[in-house]
C-alpha cells in the first residue's frame, strides 16, 4: 500500500476516525482540514469581532482564506478573536486552540480562546409578561419532554430555567436530546415552542416578543398595580372619582393608596375582595391567569365587594385598568350603588394611552449559563485551579463569543451571558448531549505568566488574524468571519 | 495518537425543516416531508444511527479500499455491506474498483433506511454531498436539477422522478467533484435504485468518458494527492483544458456506450453526462431526464 512510502511532508489528521494521510497542499477527505507546509490546518471560519466606526451590526464580511489584508484600515488592536469556530481540544490536556496576545488600551493582554463542551449548562429565560404562564415548579416541555421548569417570577416577568445536567443526562435519551436541541435553538436565537404543565403554550425567542397562547405579548407592564396608582395619581385627580389598577400581584386602589391620600383624594366607599397588604394595596384579588393584569379575570367587577353606603354616592365614577393599559373599563354607580359600565369618557382616554406609552416592549431574554470548572481550564493553564482563582479575583475577564459573561460568586467558573449579544450561530452541539459554547479568557500577559499559562503557545493577534497559531497544531483556522460587535457590550471591545 | 477528535454534529438548518449531520468527511442534508410527528421521529431515528457510522466505516477501511471481487471478505458494518454489494454489481466489468467507489451513496442509503423505518412519510431525501438517497411515497414526485459544473453550479438538465419510477438514488461524479476521477467528464448524473448503485455507476461512467493520453488533460497519481487513496498509483484528472467538438463527442460516446450497457443490465435507470457544453441523456422511461442541450436518446 501507498502508506509505506509516505514521505515526511505527509501528515496524518486525527480530527476524525478516518485518520487521513494528507499530502502537502491538499485537504483531507472532509475538505475541512488541510496540510499546509506540514501543518494541519482547519479550514472553518473563525469569528473575529471588529470594532468599527459605526455601531451597526450589519457589516458582516466573510473572508474565506484569511491571507492578505491589503486596504485594511482597521488596526489589529481593534479586533478581538472570539471562540466561535475556534474548535475544542476536549478532553483539554492540550493548550486551547488559540492563545492570542494583543494590546488593549495600552496593556499587554492574552486572550485564551476555546469552544467548550458544556455538559453542565442551561438557559435562564426571562419573559416580560404578567400573564400567568404556569405554576412555579411546573415542568416546561418541548415535544412532550421535560426540558426545565417555571422558576420564581421577577418584576414584570416570568422566569424559566431550562436545561441543566439532569435534563441533559439524567433522564431518558430522548429527554436529553430534546433538551439539548431546545437549548441550542434558544442560544442560537431561534424561536422555540414551549408547553408548561397546567399552564400556557408559549413561543420564546431571544430578544423577541414572547407569544403566549398564540397572542403576541407586546408590552411589559408599566409597574405593579400599586406603582401605577402612584405614578399617575395626580394626572387622574379631578378626572375620575376612583381608579383601581388590577394586577395579579398588587392591585392598587387610588382613594386608599398613600399616593392618593397625599394629594387629598376623597374616600369612595369602595371595597376590594382580596388580602389587604397596606392601605390601597391588595394581594390575591383573583387567581393568576392570562386575563386582566395577569389575573384570571375577564370581568374585573368580580373583585369588588358591596360599596360602603355611608361613603359612596350615586353617580360616582370608577376607572378600572390593567398594568399595561391593555384592559380598561369605566363605570358609574347607580342609585343602588352598583357599578354600571359606560363608554369611557374622552377625558380619561389620554391616561390609558399614557400607561401604554410607558410600558416597555415585552421581550424574551435568554441567558446561557454554563460551568467551565472542568478540564477546559487545562487548555488555558498548566495549573487549572489558578485560572479559577484568577477569574474569581477578577484578574481574568471571561467572555462568551465576545459577549460579557457574568461569573457567579463561589467556586468554579460558572458564567452567564446574553445570547443576543453573541455573534450569530455561536453555539454548537455534540450528541453526548452537550452544548458547544465559545468562551474566552482575557488577562494581562504578566498575570497569564504567573498563573502558569501556556506561554510557548501564545501567538500575536496579527498572527492569529493571519491564521497562524501556536504549536497546538490541530486548530489552525484559515477562514475568518468578521462581525461588528454589539455596540453596547462593555467589553472586550469598548473603550472605557 | 492524540486524543483530539471532533464529535459528530447534528443540527437543524436555519430553515427549521432540514437536518444537518456532520462528522469528518460525512456531511448530510436530510429532509423528510410528512406529518410533523412522523418527520420528527424520522429525524430522531437518523440522529440515533448517525454517530456510529463514521467510526464503523473507518474500522473497515482496509477491506473497503481493496479491489472488489466475489472472493473479498464480507464487511461487517451495515454501510460497508451496502458498499460491497453495490460495488459487486460492477465487479465483472474490466474497470478497477473498490467498495470506496460508492461510500457516499451507501451512507446516504443507510441513513434514509434508518429514518424511514416504521415511519409514514410522503417523501424523504438524504443528500451526502450531491449523492442523494431518495424515498417517495405512492403518488409523490420530485424534480431534480442536474448540475453540469459543481464549481459554477451551472444547471444542465432536469430530472423528474416519481414514486412509480422506483428510483431511490441519484449521484453525480466528475473530475471537478470532491472525489478523484479517472475520466474527464465535467459531471455524470445517474439515477438508480439506490444511492450506492447510482454513486458507483456515476463514477464508472465518468471514468469511461476519457481521452487517454490527451495533452490537454493533466493527471497525477492518486496517491500523490491523497496518500491513502484506494486508487493508488492510478492517474486521476486534475485539469481538463479546452477540447475540440470532435474530441468531446468522442469522449461522450464512450461514456454513452458504457451507460447503455448498464441500462441494458438494469443497473441504472437513467444517466445524464456532460462535458464542455455537450451532453448525452439516456432513459429507461421517457421524460425522467430532460435534456436542454441535445435530444434525449432512449435506450
Amino acid at each position: 500500500m501507498a502508506k509505506d512510502r509516505a514521505r515526511p511532508e505527509k501528515i496524518r489528521c486525527d480530527a476524525c476516525p478516518v485518520m487521513c494521510y494528507i499530502a502537502d497542499g491538499r485537504s483531507g477527505a472532509c475538505d475541512r482540514y488541510a496540510n499546509e507546509g506540514g501543518q494541519l490546518v482547519r479550514l472553518d471560519p473563525l469569528t473575529v469581532l471588529e470594532r468599527s466606526k459605526g455601531s451597526g451590526g450589519e457589516a458582516v464580511a466573510f473572508l474565506d482564506q484569511g491571507t492578505d489584508w491589503d486596504g485594511d484600515v482597521i488596526a489589529a488592536s481593534n479586533r478581538f478573536v472570539t471562540a466561535v469556530g475556534a474548535g475544542t481540544t476536549y478532553p483539554d490536556y492540550k493548550p486551547a486552540p488559540f492563545i492570542v496576545a494583543s494590546e488593549m488600551d495600552g496593556v499587554d493582554v492574552i486572550t485564551v480562546v476555546t469552544e467548550g463542551i458544556f455538559s453542565y449548562c442551561g438557559v435562564k429565560v426571562k419573559i416580560d409578561t404578567d400573564r400567568h404562564l404556569g405554576p412555579e415548579q411546573s415542568a416546561v416541555r418541548v415535544d412532550g419532554e421535560a426540558v426545565g421548569h417555571v422558576t420564581t417570577g421577577e418584576y414584570g416577568s416570568q422566569m424559566l430555567s431550562l436545561g441543566g445536567v439532569h435534563h441533559l443526562t439524567g433522564g431518558s435519551k430522548k429527554e436529553g436530546r430534546v433538551t439539548c436541541a431546545a437549548l441550542l435553538a434558544l442560544c442560537n436565537g431561534e424561536a422555540v415552542d414551549l408547553t408548561i404543565d397546567d399552564g400556557s403554550d408559549i413561543t420564546v425567542q431571544a430578544d423577541a416578543a414572547p407569544i403566549i397562547n398564540g397572542t403576541l405579548e407586546e408590552r411589559m407592564r408599566v409597574g405593579c398595580g400599586s406603582a401605577t396608582v402612584g405614578m399617575f395619581a395626580s394626572q387622574w385627580k379631578g378626572l375620575v372619582d376612583e381608579v383601581v389598577v388590577v394586577d395579579d400581584h398588587i392591585t392598587g386602589v387610588m382613594s386608599e393608596h398613600q399616593a392618593g391620600k397625599v394629594i387629598g383624594w376623597p374616600a369612595t366607599g369602595i371595597r376590594i375582595k382580596g388580602r389587604r397588604s397596606t392601605p390601597g394595596r391588595y394581594f390575591q384579588v383573583a387567581g393568576p391567569g392570562t386575563g386582566w393584569g395577569g389575573t384570571n379575570l375577564s370581568d374585573p367587577l368580580t373583585i369588588l365587594g358591596a360599596y360602603n353606603a355611608k361613603v359612596a354616592w350615586a353617580g360616582q365614577s370608577l376607572l378600572m385598568v390593567s398594568t399595561t393599559g391593555e384592559h380598561f373599563a369605566y363605570y358609574e354607580l347607580n342609585d343602588d350603588l352598583v357599578p354600571v359600565q359606560k363608554d369611557i369618557p374622552e377625558r380619561l382616554k389620554p391616561s390609558i394611552t399614557r400607561i401604554h406609552e410607558n410600558c416597555e416592549p415585552a421581550l424574551s431574554s435568554v441567558l446561557f449559563m454554563g460551568g467551565a470548572g472542568g478540564s477546559l481550564r487545562a487548555g488555558v493553564t498548566e495549573n487549572p485551579v489558578q485560572l479559577t482563582r484568577s477569574v474569581q479575583r477578577a484578574l481574568t475577564r471571561v467572555t462568551c463569543g465576545g459577549a460579557p459573561a457574568y461569573r457567579w460568586p463561589g467556586g468554579g467558573i460558572t458564567v452567564m451571558a446574553d445570547v443576543a449579544r453573541m455573534p450569530e450561530n455561536s453555539f454548537g452541539y455534540v450528541p453526548t448531549p452537550a452544548l458547544v459554547a465559545p468562551i474566552e479568557f482575557t488577562l494581562t500577559r504578566a498575570d497569564y505568566e504567573l498563573l502558569g499559562g501556556h506561554m510557548d503557545h501564545v501567538v500575536s493577534l496579527e498572527e492569529a488574524l493571519r491564521g497562524i497559531t501556536g504549536p497546538q497544531n490541530d486548530h489552525i483556522l484559515k477562514g475568518r468571519r468578521d462581525v461588528v460587535p454589539m455596540s453596547d457590550n462593555p467589553w472586550p471591545m469598548s473603550k472605557t | 495518537m492524540s486524543g483530539f477528535a471532533e464529535q459528530p454534529i447534528m443540527q437543524m438548518l436555519p430553515d427549521g425543516r432540514r437536518l444537518h449531520l456532520r462528522n469528518g468527511p460525512i456531511d448530510l442534508i436530510i429532509e423528510a416531508v410528512g406529518a410533523a410527528r412522523e418527520v420528527e421521529a424520522a429525524y430522531d431515528q437518523a440522529c440515533a444511527v448517525f454517530p456510529g457510522i463514521l467510526g464503523g466505516l473507518a474500522g473497515e477501511l482496509p477491506i473497503l479500499r481493496a479491489p472488489v471481487s466475489a472472493a473479498m471478505p464480507a464487511a461487517s458494518g451495515p454501510v460497508a455491506l451496502r458498499m460491497q454489494q453495490a460495488a459487486l454489481r460492477h465487479a465483472g466489468d474490466r474497470a478497477f474498483l473498490t467498495p470506496m467507489i460508492c461510500v457516499a451513496g451507501a451512507v446516504a442509503d443507510h441513513l434514509l433506511a434508518a429514518m424511514c423505518a416504521g415511519r409514514d412519510l410522503r417523501r424523504a431525501s438524504v443528500n451526502n454531498g450531491g449523492d442523494i438517497a431518495l424515498y417517495l411515497a405512492e403518488g409523490e414526485c420530485v424534480e431534480i436539477g442536474i448540475c453540469a459544473n459543481p464549481q459554477t453550479g451551472e444547471m444542465a438538465g432536469r430530472a423528474r422522478v416519481a414514486c412509480a419510477d422506483q428510483i431511490g438514488g441519484i449521484a453525480t461524479s466528475g473530475w471537478r467533484g470532491r472525489s478523484h476521477s479517472l475520466g474527464i467528464a465535467d459531471a455524470v448524473t445517474v439515477l438508480a435504485r439506490t444511492a450506492a448503485e447510482a454513486d458507483a455507476a456515476a463514477t464508472l461512467i465518468a471514468n469511461a468518458i476519457d481521452l487517454p493520453g490527451h495533452p490537454a488533460v493533466a493527471r497525477t497519481p492518486a496517491q500523490e494527492l491523497s496518500p491513502d487513496s484506494d486508487l493508488g498509483p492510478r492517474p486521476v484528472t486534475r485539469h481538463v483544458g479546452f477540447l475540440t467538438e470532435t474530441e468531446i463527442k468522442m469522449a461522450l460516446h464512450t461514456g454513452q456506450d458504457y451507460s447503455k450497457a448498464l441500462i441494458a443490465d438494469h443497473r441504472i435507470a437513467a444517466v445524464y453526462g456532460y462535458l464542455q457544453g455537450h451532453a448525452f441523456a439516456l432513459n429507461t422511461k421517457p421524460a425522467v431526464v430532460a435534456d436542454p442541450l441535445e435530444k434525449t436518446v432512449y435506450a
